[in-house]
């Protein structure tokens, strides 16, 4: 790994999502409309008081930056590889890891940018009542981008068009979503679903958002975060499986 | 003895169920300009994605400067231009060539060196997506220019060209060539045959001719190079 070619690769994913005005707007700003929508339908003036916006609150907000992410990384990587970039790129002098890391920064960064808008709408605008440090909040939406960015890496390999990478949002995000314990809590699960939900990411990263909420220790909740990053990691080396050099 | 920048013994590349290269025997001498020239799907690409490392199914040896074509010490002495502009188009000229550069680790002022050779310093902040087809090819060439390599793998880097242009960049590959570098070039267009040092003719996966110009054109008796092509295709039939 080579620190130059790293950032050199995390700044050019920067610039290049810079140069797309609608991307980046559609990345920071959709977030909070949705937020917003979930908030007007359970807690906007019309509907009075209900508990259904801090129920579902922490969750949407652990959930929008692992399904933004993995939407834009596996698009990105996948034109990389169509369009021979990577080919060249890996003629070149760089490693893998430079790579991987370089995508997982820049989207780490975005990610960043975009879950301090939405923290901020939720927390300050919209009254989400959170216990613990509302900071952490932007912690785990991070990381959560990060597992997003090695997901969408990772099925970028077994996409051979666009119209295939976007397919694997269902595949690939959705059950996690419908099995994080948003919808259900995860103790309520049936057995086979719930051991199923014990090996998605986003449960976790679920979890800790919920905790976060409720005021948790912060040991736990970095714990949750630890299961979540390994998860990245792992789906990262994956990942450099499938960057292979020579290809037919 | 001329040095070789490129020594390829019994070389057979594999793709699929098909073997597309069938035992090549070659050397690419460093100081001149080699032309690899046949018509579209004969294994030029394949060839030359082999000589940069990163074709599969290779069997047979194949070194760049004595080492093993891709090694990592080799990386950053090949320069090598894809057939399609592998550069990216929502980036401008500049910030292209400027992040390729960061990669190689080369210096910054190389940039524009490298964007004057192609003849682009009038488009340098122009986005890629609006440059015209063999602006685009030239961007990608002037990618593998960075950092002055030993040797230059270009696939098909004329295509669609302006003539006068054609004619600039030939005269680059020759200067580079001068330079002591060695530049392996692939066409499907045989009137460019003429510009090279050498030619190695190549069809279905095999050589049929290895020799300057001159030489191919003498031993087969045609006028131009695409006669001889047909004469050799046709004596071996």
């Amino acid at each position: 790994m080579t620190p130059r070619i790293t950032f050199a690769v995390a700044a050019r994913v920067l610039t290049q999502i810079r140069r797309d005005h609608r991307t980046l707007a559609m990345l920071l700003v959709l977030p909070c409309l949705l937020i917003s929508l979930l908030w007007w339908m359970f807690d906007g003036p019309a509907a009075g008081p209900s508990p259904m916006f801090d129920r579902f609150g922490p969750g949407l907000l652990a959930i929008f930056p692992f399904m933004v992410m993995f939407l834009v990384t596996s698009v990105t990587t996948l034109r990389e590889r169509s369009s021979g970039t990577l080919e060249r790129l890996l003629a070149m002098p760089m490693g893998k890891v430079d790579f991987l890391l370089g995508y997982a920064i820049a989207f780490g960064v975005l990610a960043a940018v975009q879950s301090l808008l939405a923290v901020v709408l939720s927390v300050y605008v919209l009254d989400l009542e959170v216990d613990g440090p509302v900071w952490l909040l932007g912690v785990v939406a991070v990381v959560d981008a990060v597992l997003g960015t090695a997901l969408g890496l990772f099925v970028s390999a077994f996409a051979n068009t666009e119209f295939q990478a976007v397919q694997f949002m269902p595949l690939a995000v959705v059950p996690q979503i419908l099995l994080c314990g948003l919808f259900v809590p995860r103790p309520a699960l049936p057995d086979v679903l719930q051991v199923i939900s014990d090996l998605l990411p986003l449960s976790y990263a679920t979890d800790a958002m919920t905790d976060l909420k409720h005021g948790e220790e912060t040991a736990q909740i970095f714990g949750l975060l630890g299961i979540v990053a390994g998860f990245a990691v792992g789906v990262l080396i994956l990942g450099a499986a499938t960057l292979r050099r020579r290809t037919a | 003895m001329m040095k070789n920048a490129v020594e390829v013994h019994d070389l057979v590349v594999v793709r699929g169920d098909n073997e597309v290269l069938h035992g090549l025997d070659f050397t690419i001498p460093v100081g001149q300009v080699t032309g690899l020239l046949g018509p579209s799907g004969c294994g030029k690409s394949t060839l030359m994605r082999t000589l940069v490392g990163v074709q599969a199914g290779v069997t047979g040896t194949a070194t760049v400067f004595d080492q093993p074509a891709g090694a990592r010490q080799l990386r950053d002495r090949v320069g090598y231009v894809t057939q399609a502009a592998s550069v990216y188009d929502d980036l401008s000229v500049t910030e292209n060539l400027a992040f390729f550069a960061k990669v190689l680790g080369v210096d910054r002022d190389e940039v524009a060196k490298a964007i004057d050779k192609v003849d682009l310093a009038s488009h340098q902040d122009q986005v890629v997506s609006k440059l015209s087809g063999g602006q685009r090819s030239r961007v990608s060439l002037a990618v593998a220019l960075l950092g002055t390599p030993d040797l230059l793998v270009l696939d098909e880097p004329t295509v669609g060209l302006d003539p006068v242009l054609r004619q600039d960049l030939w005269g680059l590959f020759h200067r580079i060539a001068d330079g002591g570098a060695a530049v392996l070039v692939s066409s499907h267009v045989m009137d460019e045959a003429e510009r090279c040092d050498r030619l190695l003719l190549m069809r279905d996966g095999v050589f049929i001719a290895d020799g300057s110009p001159a030489e191919i054109k003498q031993k087969t008796g045609a006028d131009d190079i695409e006669q001889a092509f047909l004469t050799i295709v046709r004596e071996a039939a």
